[in-house]
């Protein structure tokens, strides 16, 4: 809902103090909000770097024909970007993959370019689904240490749903608890831990 | 002699900069583009390098430890250790915290200049036992933003601080460059050491220099030349090339932008002068493999035949004779359809000399390289003797040679065969190391450690470590390291250590190789978990079986080691790891350790078992260490999980895969008292060697 997949039934979606709820997809990507996916949605049979270029397709102004013959004011912006692209992979350690087809790569990296992809967007506020799925430890621990990095580098706010509880008590400042879509917990991990309702929910008591 | 004005790196360095000024002196590949910083360049940061440590108090022989890959911000950091009379001291990227503290320790060290966070954090460990480092200062500050420590620094400070200093200091940079000597000591190359604590050998600018110098006539380098810093620059053969002779021949250093992206930068840059260890240029050689593997039918006999006529025409030129008139006229046609884009797609397209070194090559290496047209030499020198001690002369190449010595160096054989050499670049001693010093440096004469001899045509010839080479029980010479390349030469061997010392036959305990064992596995639909899972599968033992009989058959062209076959191997449960320091940092196999740690497995092999359980003490990254215990419901299988991969940071589940036992092999020829017995079905066949 908040990426405007879905509209809601009933309330308010408020980003940057303003009515966001009506909003389709596009418009929400404008105001600087981007997004990875649980199953990865890259562009199979694109290089890694033009899967993260497309990234940047909503800062690109220009007409169509410029762009074609690559000359003038679009030659500059594609360096541009090109160079801003080159920071995120710098940060993500993918150089080595930079030409690689996206499709053929390992999970783990898939997943890494997705990141990539959502962070050339330049967002304000980053949502990741699941980034940690079907991950093992030590790409875990990558991933971690990417979305920190993120938030430190680039100051983004970064909203993630994960079921790795260590992972969301070690890299969260703030937890949401759900329980068959009801609110069941908010505040500090700690909080939230220690929470009752989170502790049954997870852990499981009888339904009587 | 040298010229007092040009005695010492950064005199040189000085030169550069007036004489060569607008010439690329490095380049780095940095966010995708190749970034170029000229000779005058190079001296101006090392300049501002310089005035900031000297801001921080830097005095006269203090030591600067420098740590991570290759970038040119390191090497301005050892230029400018040395314009104020100090001694860098590069230490090796991946070394863990003892390792590290270690030298910290030893070495006195009071400032670091270090790549980025990784290297930060160990350090910042080593500071809280060695208080005497007092600075650490780094080049890539990502994610040090909250790092609080006031020793840390970032480059870009410590270069404002020496603009600062600059300012108040005015000809600092220049009076402290004049004072230095040929005889100050330039570097301190920790040695990895296969026994013991590592060694600090200290070299002087003259070591350095004058060993430089005589290389680069021999082999006529240019300041034309372009050459890879890929090698951990804590190596002095990566401080010799890609520092010592860039800085005297003027040439171009070029750093790739990570390890990873190594082989597709060589591409981009064709250097004309490339140095690899003979497990670079097996890598290569497996990658190749593995690609011409996976073509379409046509092409993959393609390759195979040509590269076939290449090695034929290759034996006969390493003969000095003529090819034979069929593959004369082939030849070129192989160039045309195979070497030429080969050596292209490999980046080696403009080499002009290439070495090899550090261990004993696989003749069938040597001459895959040779016979695409690669000028690849044979190099053999070590630390102590500045790098280079003997080096192949162009047109007088052999596979088992390591060529006449260097202009200036003097050879002789000990009485124990042990190779004996005396050179300018002898270096100066172990630094607080007198002993070893003792047992070294004799009269100026270095005990190299290796056993060889001098052929006919005055080459020298090294055989193995002195320590390494024994007999078996019945007299046969066992050359452990010779067997050893053989088998690796196979694209699915990784690493092979063999055992037979005063032993009835010759035995191996082999590493397959996971990329190209993994890959052939897929291709026959063979599933597998892990490597551990994977080389204990009896489709990949009967895999390295056939690698095993080949190189058996190959020895029996050799008179003295054709009783030296290896009769039974085992594939090792885990990858031999510097970690576990079964091998050194180098890559160099441990024997000793490895010997004594797989004592049970070695045992079995000249045994009659054939399964042994094992449990496997596996250290991480960050130096801790685990045991490996029995999975549960199984107590009487003291079984190995874990260890993964080489960079495992976690053990595997334990419940999880099979069990660790091993199954010796047999291959060669039948040892009459285990003929059929205990070994799987597939073995007994009958054995190739024997013939009908």
């Amino acid at each position: 809902m908040v990426s405007g997949f879905y509209q809601p039934y009933e309330g308010q979606i408020l980003f940057e103090g303003r009515d966001r709820t009506q909003l389709r997809p596009y418009d929400v990507a404008a105001l600087g909000v981007a997004r990875t996916f649980q199953n990865v949605a890259l562009f199979k049979g694109m290089s890694v770097l033009d899967n993260i270029m497309t990234g940047r397709l909503l800062k690109m102004r220009g007409s169509f024909l410029l762009e074609a013959l690559y000359w003038g004011p679009a030659m500059k912006q594609e360096l541009e970007h090109r160079a801003f692209v080159e920071r995120i992979i710098d940060f993500l350690e993918i150089q080595a993959i930079r030409k690689a087809f996206a499709g053929k790569l390992p999970y783990g990296l898939q997943k890494r370019v997705e990141l990539a992809r959502a962070l050339a967007a330049e967002p304000k506020l980053l949502l990741l689904d699941e980034p940690m799925a079907g991950m093992n430890v030590e790409e875990k621990e990558d991933m971690c240490r990417f979305i920190l990095g993120v938030n430190d580098e680039f100051g983004t706010t970064i909203a993630l749903i994960e079921h790795d509880m260590s992972v969301v008590m070690d890299i969260s400042d703030r937890v949401i608890a759900l329980d068959y879509g009801r609110k069941i917990a908010d505040g500090r991990p700690d909080e939230v831990r220690a929470d009752q309702g989170v502790i049954d929910a997870y852990l499981g008591v009888a339904h009587a | 002699m040298l010229d007092p004005g040009l005695d010492t790196f950064p005199k040189l360095a000085l030169r550069n900069a007036q004489r060569l000024s607008r010439k690329v002196a490095i380049r780095e590949k940095d966010l995708g583009i190749w970034q170029s910083h000229t000779w005058s360049q190079y001296v101006e940061q090392a300049r501002l390098i310089a005035l900031g440590l000297a801001a921080l108090g830097f005095a006269r022989r203090d030591k600067t430890a420098v740590v991570g890959d290759n970038r040119p911000q390191l090497y301005w950091a050892m230029l400018a250790t040395q314009a104020l009379g100090g001694i860098p001291v590069p230490l090796y990227q991946d070394s863990i915290e003892k390792e590290m503290q270690y030298i910290v320790g030893h070495a006195e060290v009071r400032f670091a200049v270090v790549e980025d966070q990784e290297q930060v954090d160990k350090l910042l460990h080593v500071r809280s036992q060695c208080p005497m480092l007092e600075w650490i200062v780094y080049a890539d500050a990502r994610g040090l933003r909250h790092y609080q420590d006031p020793c840390l620094l970032s480059l870009d400070e410590l270069k404002e601080r020496g603009r600062k200093f600059a300012q108040d200091n005015p000809g600092y940079f220049d009076q402290e460059v004049a004072r230095g000597s040929a005889q100050d000591t330039a570097v301190i190359a920790y040695t990895s050491g296969t026994t013991g604590q590592p060694k600090g050998a200290m070299l002087s600018h003259r070591n350095l220099i004058e060993t430089a110098r005589s290389a680069i006539e021999r082999e006529r380098l240019t300041s034309a030349e372009e050459v890879m810093a890929y090698l951990p620059m804590a190596w002095i053969g990566d401080h010799m090339f890609s520092f010592g002779q860039s800085m005297v021949a003027g040439f171009t250093t070029n750093c790739p932008e990570s390890a990873a992206t190594v082989l597709a930068d060589l591409k981009e840059i064709g250097p004309t002068y490339f140095f690899a260890p003979p497990r670079i240029w097996e890598n290569i050689l497996t990658s190749v493999m593995i690609r011409v593997d996976d073509t379409a039918w046509v092409k993959r006999r393609m390759v195979h035949f040509f590269l076939d006529v290449a090695r034929r025409v290759e034996r006969r030129r390493l003969a000095h004779r003529a090819p034979a008139p069929l593959d004369r006229l082939l030849y070129p046609l192989g160039w045309l359809l195979v070497y030429g884009p080969l050596r292209d797609n490999l980046g080696m397209g403009k080499i002009r000399v290439a070495y090899t070194a550090g261990e004993a090559i696989g003749p069938e290496l040597f001459e895959f390289y040779r016979s695409l047209g690669i000028n690849v030499k044979q190099l053999y020198g070590m630390t102590e003797s500045s790098a280079l001690i003997c080096i192949q002369q162009d047109g007088d190449v052999k596979l088992d040679t390591v060529g006449p010595p260097l202009p200036g160096v003097e050879v002789r054989i000990g009485e124990t065969g042990e190779v004996m050499y005396r050179s300018p670049g002898v270096f100066q001693g172990y630094y607080k190391n007198p002993e070893a010093t003792r047992e070294t440096l004799d009269d100026g004469w270095v005990h190299s450690g290796d056993a060889g001899f001098f052929d006919k045509d005055g080459h020298l010839k090294i055989i193995d470590r002195a320590r390494d080479v024994g007999r078996l029980s019945g007299g046969t010479i066992f050359a452990p390291k010779y067997l050893e390349n053989k088998l690796k030469f196979s694209p699915y061997i990784k690493e092979a250590v063999c055992v037979g010392h005063e032993r009835a036959f010759v035995s191996a305990l082999i590493n397959i190789d996971l990329a190209s064992v993994g890959n052939w596995a897929e291709r026959r639909g063979l599933a597998y978990t892990s490597y551990t899972d994977l080389a204990q599968k009896a489709e990949v033992y009967e895999l390295i079986r056939r690698e095993v009989v080949r190189v058996n058959r190959s020895l029996l062209d050799e008179e003295t080691l054709r009783g030296a076959q290896i009769r039974r191997f085992l594939l090792l449960h885990k990858e031999l790891d510097a970690d576990d320091q079964e091998i050194t940092r180098t890559r160099k196999v441990r024997r000793g350790f490895v010997a004594q740690k797989y004592a049970p497995l070695i045992d079995a092999l000249y045994g009659t078992a054939d399964h042994v359980n094992v449990e496997a003490q596996v250290t991480y990254e960050d130096g801790r260490s685990a045991a490996h215990p029995a999975p549960r419901g199984q107590p009487d299988q003291r079984a190995l999980r874990g260890g993964a991969g080489p960079r495992g940071g976690e053990p595997r589940d334990p419940t999880r895969g099979d069990r660790g036992h091993h199954r010796p092999q047999r291959c060669g020829q039948d040892h009459p008292a285990q003929r059929g017995q205990r070994v799987l079905p597939a073995l007994r066949r009958p054995d190739p060697l024997r013939g009908p």
